[in-house]
This record gives C-alpha cells, structure tokens and sequence, in this order.
C-alpha cells in the first residue's frame, strides 16, 4: 500500500489537539494457562499445549487459575485501581479462528479493576498523570500462520495453520481513559507509559514482560479535534504494536495522517490499523464502530470473582517498590549522571547493576561492565546482554581482583571471556589460564632492562624531560609480560631507573 | 415476529462453517424465531432494576491451582480436525484484518 499523505508534525501539533488512549495487554507469567491446566510455555513445538478446554470441545469446562486473579488484583492495585468486589466473566463473541470456541473468555461490565492513575515523567522531567480506566482478566488467542500469496500476509492467502498452544493463556488488558493535553508530547508519552507498565509487571514479577515475545503489546487510539473544539474526534485504533519505539512512532503517523486528512475538510473512519516498522506507515484494517456486537454475555461455566479484603490486603502487602520510585532511590544512591543513568534504563540493566553493587562492586564499576565491556560482548554475539552466562556476583569478584591490584582492566577482560566461555568461576579462570598479574619486580625490572638495550636513546629522552619517551619501553614490557603487568608500575620502575 | 429469515440463517450458517440443506434452513428460521420472541417476551417481564443473572446458584470464587495438568499429544489434538499441516490446524484463508 502507498504511504498516505501527511502534514508535518509541527503544523500538526499547531492546528489540532491531540487526544489518546491506550490498550496494553500484558500476558501472566503463570505457571498453567488461565482456564485449564495447559502449561503456559513460549515456544513449545505446536498444539502440544492444549486440551478440551482451550480446544473448545464440547462437554469441556473452564476453571479459573487462582493464581492469575491474585496477579490481575496486584497489576489493578500497583495501578492504584479500586478492586471490584464482585468480578464476573462474559463471552466476547466473535468468528475468527484464532479461538476455537467462537468467543473469547473475558470481563465486560464486571472487570476485576477500575479507576486508576499512574504518574508517568517524561524525559524533560514533565509528569503527567494518566487515568485507568480498568484492568480486566482475559485469554490470549492462538496464533495464526498465512500460507501462500507472495507476502506470507493474510490478504492472499490460500490458506491459514493455526497453534493453539497460546490460546487461553491469561492476560490483563489495561485500558486509559482518554488522555489529554499532552500536546506535541503525545507520542512520548504513549511509549513512557507503555513502558512504565512493562516495568511495573516485570518488577511484580507476573509477567516476563518481554516485547518482542509479544508479553506486552498495545493497542494506540489516537484522535484529533480542532483547538477549543468540546466534542471529540472520531479514532483509529492501532492494533498489537509490540515495541516501545514502534508505539511513539505510530502515534506520530497517525497524528501527522488525521491532520492532512481533515485540513483538506476529509473524515477519519473509524477503524483499526496496523503499524509496519519496517515501512514507517500505518494502513488500515478492518472498519470499526462502536456498534461492534460482540453480543457480550455473562459466561454461565464461570462463576464470579469476588475477592475478600482480606486477599486483597494480602496481596498489597506482597507489592514490590514502584519502578518510578526504585529508580530515583538507585540513582541518588549511586550518584549517576543523568546520561549515565539513561544509558543504564535504555539497556535495561538495573537489575544487574544493583545485584553487582550489592555483591560488593562500586556503582561506576558496576555500570562500566555492564554497559560497556559485557554490552559489547553480547552485541557481538548478538544476544541480551543479561543473557550472557556471567552473574552480577561473577562480575563483582572479578572487579573486586581489579582494586586490589590482583588484576588489571585488560586481565580482566581475559577472565570475563574465560567464564562466558564456561570455564568456570573466575577464580578457576585465572588459575587454568595463569592469569596473574606479574607482581614479581624482578622480572619486571629484567623485562625493563631487556627493552632498553634495544631503544638505548630513551633514556636520554627521558632525562631531558620527555617522559612520553617512557611509552615505547611500558608497550615492549607489557608485551613481554603477555600484558600481565601493571602498567603504571611499569612507568614508575622506568622512571626510577632513568634517575 | 421474530425477524429470523432464511437469508439470516444461511449467513449464521456460512460463518460458522455448517452445511445447512434448504430445509433445513426454513426449520431452523422457524425454530430460531421461536426462541427469540420467547427471550424477548422474558425481557418484557423483567424491569431495569433487577440484576442479571448468569448462574442459577449463588456461587463465588471458584478457582483451581496453577498447577500443569497433562494435555493432548499433538495427534490428539489434531485427530478431529477437518483438515491439518505441519502440526497446525488447517483453515480456509481469512479476508477479513491484514
């Protein structure tokens, strides 16, 4: 499909006021799926996961997984929701054969949270608060593959395979009310708010919250209305857009389309659509109104969620620090530059950091491995950095070798190969490698004589004040040493042989 | 009167994948219409402030543990199925979202 007309940004911004919401589903990290005692596992080989129930067989009956209502009540109250004290579950139904049973379990006028707010900071240090409108308990569908056409896309196909494994595992599906005055920083907005939610569960631990794996995905409405205008824009909704980069990016389209839209005195139709990374654009989908009859109603083999206080207050006590919060404790302790500490939130490696710290690394240490050496490693490998087979207690003990003089930063790197290798624990690493730093001056001070028997004008140099000779000497000793000298002692033993 | 027709049936029909024969349809229409007018004459006695009912006993918090219980093999799974491949169910192309 062509990309569609647009006005700039600025002009955008200038003429319309900007109204969003946003739609984030996050998948439970339960053990079973939501209904049935299916396991809940990425990547099993397909419809090895599944059952009656999440098949849709007849005579088959659901039951609710105790454990995935204890994380939706947590998410609702980390959200700071009021909890319902009567839940109920309906049937969103609706053709499409990504779910067997022709309907989806879900929450309509009963969901299980509602009415909160979370204080999303952006960049700048604005802070803006954004409404819940509710949190409600569902199933995933299965997942669809399209055979033929020449794109692999639905339009074309001849025909579609269907996994079921996915079908049935819980999900939460948080929804905003419409946020507005965000002005030009909607698009920013809508991405720190998505992540301020994948930072929450992932905290919570309820969820692996892993984007790419689809954990957490959102679905972005974005309308605009002239300035001072009271009634509200008609929406498109963008659907599954499962990186944080991709939501600021559709917003911004979607704001920049609208606006060429209706300055030419066009409509926007109501519908939803698709964001395609790879092209930068967004197209449409299926026509959408509100009038959708999904015929929602109650579910008849459920029976309603009706949590007493005292769970709830349970599982209050068991919620961990807001994210928001942990950051400004960790970065005030750790005393990290502004940068610093963004450098360490877009690598997502706080976690990691703090466990080094607390297994007794200094915070810049700590951070210089990890967003440096260890970041570098796993880009070459291509895979996370926190996946790299080394612990923060590993990295630790390797930097505790370093301040005491045991080890040199180049050393060291040694020994962290060596156990992303799976040589063992650094201290196996040295011993088998015989990565010690050479503290013996006397081979020190041989290898120095060695080397300036073969540059006798250095010396001189020396003595004349140019101590930058020094470096030729320091390079032949660290070379005969294999590098295992510590170069600053290096350059005081030369200096004091140049006296 | 229910507003059932033959056309209606046939379209419930196609979505859900059943073959229906004509007489079929006109059975249906007729047997479909009676339950409709039936509900809608149940909804006439009900006012506005009585609750929705979804289950006939008053039950709550019914829940199992999240527990893993065995599922079916994949041939399981797929044994009733119309048609399959490469471990998936098999179903006619969908025109409807890209």
């Amino acid at each position: 499909m062509a990309k569609e007309q647009l006005m700039s940004y600025e002009d955008a911004i200038e003429r319309f006021e900007v109204v969003i919401g946003l739609e984030v589903h996050v998948e439970l990290n339960t053990v079973s799926k939501m209904f049935c005692g299916c396991a809940n596992n990425f990547g099993s080989e397909p419809n090895t996961n599944v059952c009656p129930t999440c098949l849709g067989l007849p005579g088959s009956l659901p039951a609710v997984n105790r454990k995935a209502v204890e994380s939706s009540i947590a998410i609702g109250l980390a959200l700071d929701c009021q909890i319902a004290s009567n839940g109920r579950f309906a049937r969103k139904n609706y053709f499409y054969p990504d779910l067997a049973k022709n309907f989806q379990t879900s929450q309509f006028d009963e969901p299980i949270a509602f009415e909160g707010e979370i204080s999303i900071e952006l960049e700048t240090g604005e802070v803006f608060m954004v409404p819940i409108e509710r949190a409600h308990m569902e199933e995933d569908a299965g997942k669809l593959t399209h055979v033929g056409g020449a794109t692999g896309r639905i339009q074309g196909a001849e025909y579609s395979l269907v996994d079921y494994n996915r079908a049935g595992v819980p999900l939460v599906e948080i929804v905003t009310k419409p946020i507005y005055g965000a002005l030009d920083k909607a698009p920013e907005l809508a991405a720190t708010y998505v992540r301020a939610i994948r930072d929450i569960v992932k905290s919570m631990n309820v969820s692996d919250a892993k984007m790419e794996r689809g954990n957490v995905r959102c679905d972005a409405n974005v309308s605009l209305r002239e300035k001072g205008a009271e009634k509200l824009g008609t929406r498109t909704e963008t659907k599954n857009v499962n990186s944080l980069k991709s939501i600021e990016n559709t917003v911004r389209y979607e704001i920049q389309r609208q606006a060429f839209i209706l300055a030419a005195g066009g409509k926007i139709i109501q519908e939803t659509r698709h964001w395609h990374e790879d092209r930068g654009h967004t197209s449409a989908g299926r026509p959408k109104s509100d009038a959708d009859d999904y015929r929602y109603f109650p579910e008849p083999d459920l029976v309603p969620v009706q949590p007493s206080k005292e769970w709830i207050e349970e599982i209050r006590l068991t919620l961990t620090e807001k994210p928001s919060i942990r950051r400004k404790r960790l970065q005030e302790a750790w005393g990290f530059a502004d940068l610093e500490f963004r450098d360490v939130l877009n690598s997502d490696l706080l976690d990691e950091i703090e466990a080094t710290v607390s297994a007794g690394a200094s915070p810049q240490s700590a951070r210089k491995w990890w967003t440096g050496e260890l970041a570098r490693l796993a880009n070459l490998q291509e895979v996370a950095v926190q996946d790299l087979p080394i612990t923060p207690e590993q990295v630790a003990s390797i930097q505790k070798l370093i301040d005491s003089g045991d080890l040199t930063d180049r050393i060291a790197r040694d020994v962290v190969a060596g156990v992303l290798a799976g040589e063992g624990e650094p201290a196996e690493v040295i011993e088998s490698r015989g990565l010690k730093i050479v503290t013996d001056e006397g081979a020190l001070i041989a290898a120095i004589d060695k080397a300036l028997a073969s540059q006798p004008d250095v010396m001189e140099k020396i003595r004349d004040g140019k101590l930058q000779a020094a470096g030729a000497v320091i390079g032949a000793v660290m070379q005969e040493m294999r590098g295992q000298a510590d170069a600053a002692r290096v350059r005081e033993l030369i200096l004091e042989r140049a006296k | 009167m229910s507003e059932i027709t033959p056309d209606l049936v046939r379209h419930l029909a196609s979505l859900a994948r059943i073959l229906v024969t004509d007489q079929e349809v006109e059975q249906l229409a007729g047997e479909l219409g009676i339950i409709v007018d039936s509900v809608a004459t149940v909804t006439k006695a009900v006012s506005g402030d009585v609750a929705a009912t979804s289950h006939p006993i008053p039950m709550a918090n019914v829940y199992r543990e999240d527990v893993i219980l065995p599922s079916l093999s994949q041939l399981q799974a797929l044994s009733s199925a119309p048609d399959s491949a490469e471990g998936r169910f098999k179903v006619n192309a969908i025109l409807d979202e890209d």
